[in-house]
């Protein structure tokens, strides 16, 4: 009966095993040397493209992030903070609801109704004193953000709705809303021109140090909310499994909406901070598509506000660094998205081999009976 | 003398270093019968089947087809060996028609026709008396239409090896006549069929003959038609082995948990507890024996709060007001603020009774953390009850703040009931806590829920194995199909009697029989 054994083993060369015991430290070397190497094939292929040197290609990138040295100083450095700022500030935004497992893929629209909100203010509001004026243009943004958020919300608690829909519909209903008021204010012009009013205060001559200040405080209060508050904890819990939450007692339509509710809020506040305390103006773009960058750049983040942060500073460096190159060198535009699109892979790809080891499975004999 | 369809030959497969979930099976299945694959929960029936079908690859052992040795990697292998299987878990696309989803996935030399595909389906319906309509989409769909979809399906592929894995435990009884009906036209069109069950007298009305496996080893083969439910029952349930487990004689009996007359149905409207009704004693050991799905779940579940009743209620005796409190309609909250120390070990120990990606100490909090006014966690004593049960239980871990989907099975489940232990309970719920524990983890349980009922707590044991059962319990009570179907004095009982039990059926009221 031993001698039917023709068959050939077909079993699979590579073996992926799953593994859950590499230190955070092997991790995080991993995820450096992701990077580094992602640079690298980022600057050859500029270099492929252009015909420069590595060296010149990558100072290129230097100096399109932080402008050139002046006094001692880099002139654009500020500038690059602020805008790594607006993007963490969307990040922390939809962060609570990610880990909630639920999508909010409205930070875009939550933001838009935020800045409109306070443009409104602004323009409408003007001759009230500016202390008050203030406190209602900030005030207002946080709400209508909120509310925003908190829609599709209602509607994923009691109906069950799909919430990624929900909130990218409400983005396009944010934009027409907007594009709306600015034809009215506008007076058929297409632009509002920047209004003078309820802009948030400068700290000494800098006009992005508050806007930076703020996000700072934001990222440091949601590391503390999400780690080290009761409603954090829930939030994970519902997030992980909603099983457990019945368990346990949770009220997950509750848990939902008030974290919905928090979602919108922040968005309302980048919002905020792009309407009165960058561009004095709204329109269309204001968000620029930086609501939808944050969805990448929370996950990249792994939830966690600190390292958010710095993925943040990491796709802003890429978006004005590539950008520069792309202009100095006369490549097309798309070369920005070409150059983040390569870390971003790599980035993404090396979780792979931190989570699980590929094995080469060694050839099995034939088996005697 | 002809050959089997298919044979296996002293097939074993192991997951890890320490489960064995098939040791040695043998089985053979011929053209034209009917075979049943009978046994309790976990005694490997699934798994074996699912070697047959390609989706798991045995250790050891042959896998025969017409007396070819052949190797089936995958389930695309087997379906070049003419082996259809129709699983527990349908897998179908809800917002298809039945016969798209039939050909799906189908890699075809022709273009793709919707209208062939109906036509075939239609037509292999109306030749094995399958009630479908083709054009009829997923989500419209019955249970039973489903299956007939997914038994269809594999039809369609030129199936003539098929295999069911517990067909009817969705269907109402009216609906498995029609199934069987089925599966006999299909027995006489020459094709092999072999049917994943535990319900002895389905085995017995439907099977030609009988093999039963037993804890993952292969127990042996009978004819049906010589064979009888006390014989199909002892082979089961194997010899009665002793576990030396500790049992003290039960102090102060006092009723603590009282279940009268409660029904409750599922998602899909069937109902899954028949009016249930039990006390549960404060210083006993109350062991719920009975087929996996016949209930047990929701009626720990309704007890702790989590599951909506239809009718009945569930009284609770305070020891310290002496008063009846009414957990009915209480949520689990509501039912915590009464007072109530009620606890429960859920059989979804990673998906229920603690969150896999926390820690131990985070989740030693999941009950508690919600203490005091603060806004914030207060993780101290979380962490000193984390690293008390882990050195009092011997959990083996790198530390407090390892995640719990990091440990062993044995390990989660000390966690878990150590947590619920700690909050000094008047009832303990416990759902299968020894399940998938090595001999040493589960001994520490049976320790554990002994030294409650010392203490004076209610102990609900639901349990799969009998020894186990006989031994830990003070008394066992019996649940088939959602009916209790006896009570018995867990020391006098004999594991056939249980098993007979188990298996019954229950007549109801208005004639129909019912599943047991």
């Amino acid at each position: 009966m031993a001698d039917t054994q023709k068959a050939r083993h077909r079993e699979p060369l590579l073996h992926i095993a799953k593994r859950d015991d590499m230190a955070g430290w092997q991790a995080w070397l991993i995820r450096v040397a992701a990077i580094l190497i992602a640079f690298l094939l980022v600057g050859l292929v500029s270099m492929a493209l252009t015909g420069e040197s590595l060296p010149e290609i990558y100072s290129t990138m230097l100096r399109g992030v932080f402008g050139r040295l002046f006094k001692g100083k880099t002139s654009l450095l500020w500038t690059y903070l602020q805008r790594t700022a607006v993007l963490l500030c969307l990040g922390l935004a939809v962060t609570p609801a990610f880990k909630m497992k639920f999508w909010n893929c409205g930070a875009e629209g939550q933001a838009l109704m935020g800045g409109l909100a306070a443009m409104m203010c602004m323009i409408h509001l003007g001759h009230l004193p500016y202390p008050l004026l203030l406190l209602v243009v900030i005030g207002s943004s946080i709400l209508v953000g909120a509310v925003w958020g908190l829609i599709p919300a209602v509607f994923k608690a009691y109906y069950n709705t799909n919430e990624t829909l929900f909130t990218l519909m409400m983005n396009y209903v944010a934009t027409q809303i907007v594009s709306y008021y600015v034809y009215l204010v506008g007076q058929g012009s297409g632009v509002i021109q920047p209004v003078a009013t309820g802009n948030l205060p400068t700290i000494g001559n800098s006009k992005q140090l508050l806007n930076i200040l703020i996000v700072a405080v934001l990222m440091v209060l949601m590391f503390i909310y999400l780690k080290y508050s009761k409603q954090g904890y829930e939030i994970t819990v519902v997030g992980e499994s909603q099983n457990t939450a019945r368990y346990i007692g949770i009220n997950v339509k509750k848990v939902i909406l008030r974290t919905m509710l928090i979602s919108g809020a922040i968005c309302g506040i980048a919002g905020m901070l792009l309407v009165s305390g960058i561009d004095h103006s709204v329109n269309a773009d204001t968000i620029g598509g930086q609501g939808f960058t944050a969805i990448m750049v929370s996950w990249l983040g792994q939830f966690n506000p600190y390292i958010i942060a710095a993925m943040s500073a990491l796709i802003i460096f890429l978006e004005s660094g590539a950008g520069k190159v792309a202009d100095t060198f006369f490549l097309n535009g798309s070369f920005a998205g070409v150059a983040s699109g390569i870390v971003i892979l790599f980035l993404v790809g090396c979780e792979f081999f931190i989570r699980y080891s590929v094995k080469i499975r060694r050839t099995r004999k034939e088996e005697t009976v | 003398m002809n050959v089997p369809a298919i044979e296996l030959r002293n097939i074993t497969k192991r997951f890890g270093a320490k489960v064995v979930a098939n040791k040695d099976v043998c089985l053979t299945a011929n053209r034209g019968e009917i075979l049943s694959i009978l046994g309790e929960n976990g005694s490997g029936k699934t798994t074996l089947m699912n070697m047959i079908a390609g989706i798991y690859y045995p250790d050891e052992g042959q896998i025969l087809i017409d007396g070819e040795e052949v190797v089936i990697a995958s389930p695309k292998d087997a379906f070049d060996y003419k082996i259809g299987m129709i699983h527990q878990h349908f897998k179908l696309v809800d917002v298809f028609s039945a016969a798209e989803n039939v050909v799906l996935g189908l890699n075809e030399k022709e273009p793709y026709n919707l209208k062939v595909a109906t036509d075939r389906v239609r037509e292999i319906s109306e030749q094995y008396g399958f009630e479908l309509d083709p054009t009829k989409k997923i989500y419209e769909m019955s249970v039973s239409e489903k299956q007939t979809v997914e038994i269809i399906k594999v039809l369609y592929r030129g199936a003539d090896i098929l295999i069911l894995d517990e067909p009817t435990a969705v269907l109402t009884p009216q609906e498995t006549q029609k199934l069987f009906a089925v599966l006999r036209r299909m027995r006489d069109a020459g094709k092999a069929i072999i049917i994943i069950t535990h319900k002895l007298h389905e085995v017995l009305s439907l099977s030609d003959r009988v093999t039963v496996l037993r804890k993952g080893e292969y127990a042996g083969t009978v004819i049906t038609a010589e064979t009888s439910e006390t014989e199909l029952t002892e082979m089961m349930v194997g010899e009665k082995v002793s576990l030396n487990i500790h049992r003290s004689e039960p102090q102060n009996l006092t009723p603590r948990l009282e279940v009268h007359h409660i029904n409750c149905s599922n998602r899909e409207g069937v109902k899954v507890l028949d009016n249930v009704s039990f006390v549960a004693n404060a210083g006993e050991i109350l062991g719920i024996a009975g087929i996996a799905g016949s209930g047990q779940r929701e009626l720990l579940e309704a007890i702790a709060g989590l599951q909506r009743l239809d009718s009945g209620a569930v009284l609770y005796n305070n020891p310290q007001t002496g008063k009846m409190d009414n957990l009915t309609t209480k949520t689990p909250l509501q039912i915590r603020e009464l007072g109530v120390r009620l606890s429960f070990v859920p059989e979804d120990r990673l998906g229920m009774g603690l969150v896999a990606n926390m820690d131990i100490v985070d989740n030693m909090m999941l009950r508690s953390y919600r203490r005091g006014h603060s806004m914030f966690l207060e993780r101290k004593k979380p962490k000193e009850l984390a690293e008390r049960i882990i050195e009092e239980l011997q959990v083996v871990t790198p530390g407090a703040s390892t995640p719990v989907r990091r440990l062993s099975g044995g390990n989660v489940q000390k966690v878990l009931l150590g947590r619920e232990i700690a909050a000094s309970p008047t009832v303990l719920m416990a759902a299968y806590p020894v399940r998938g524990l090595d001999i040493g983890a589960s001994h520490t349980v049976y320790r554990l829920l002994n030294e409650q009922k010392e203490k004076g707590v209610a102990v609900i044991f639901v349990g799969e194995d009998l020894d186990v059962l006989l031994e830990l319990c003070d008394r066992i009570l019996v649940i088939g199909s959602g009916h209790i179907t006896g009570l018995v004095d867990a020391r006098s009982a004999t594991k056939e009697e249980i098993g007979l039990l188990m298996t019954k059926t229950v007549t109801t009221e208005d004639g129909g029989e019912q599943n047991g």
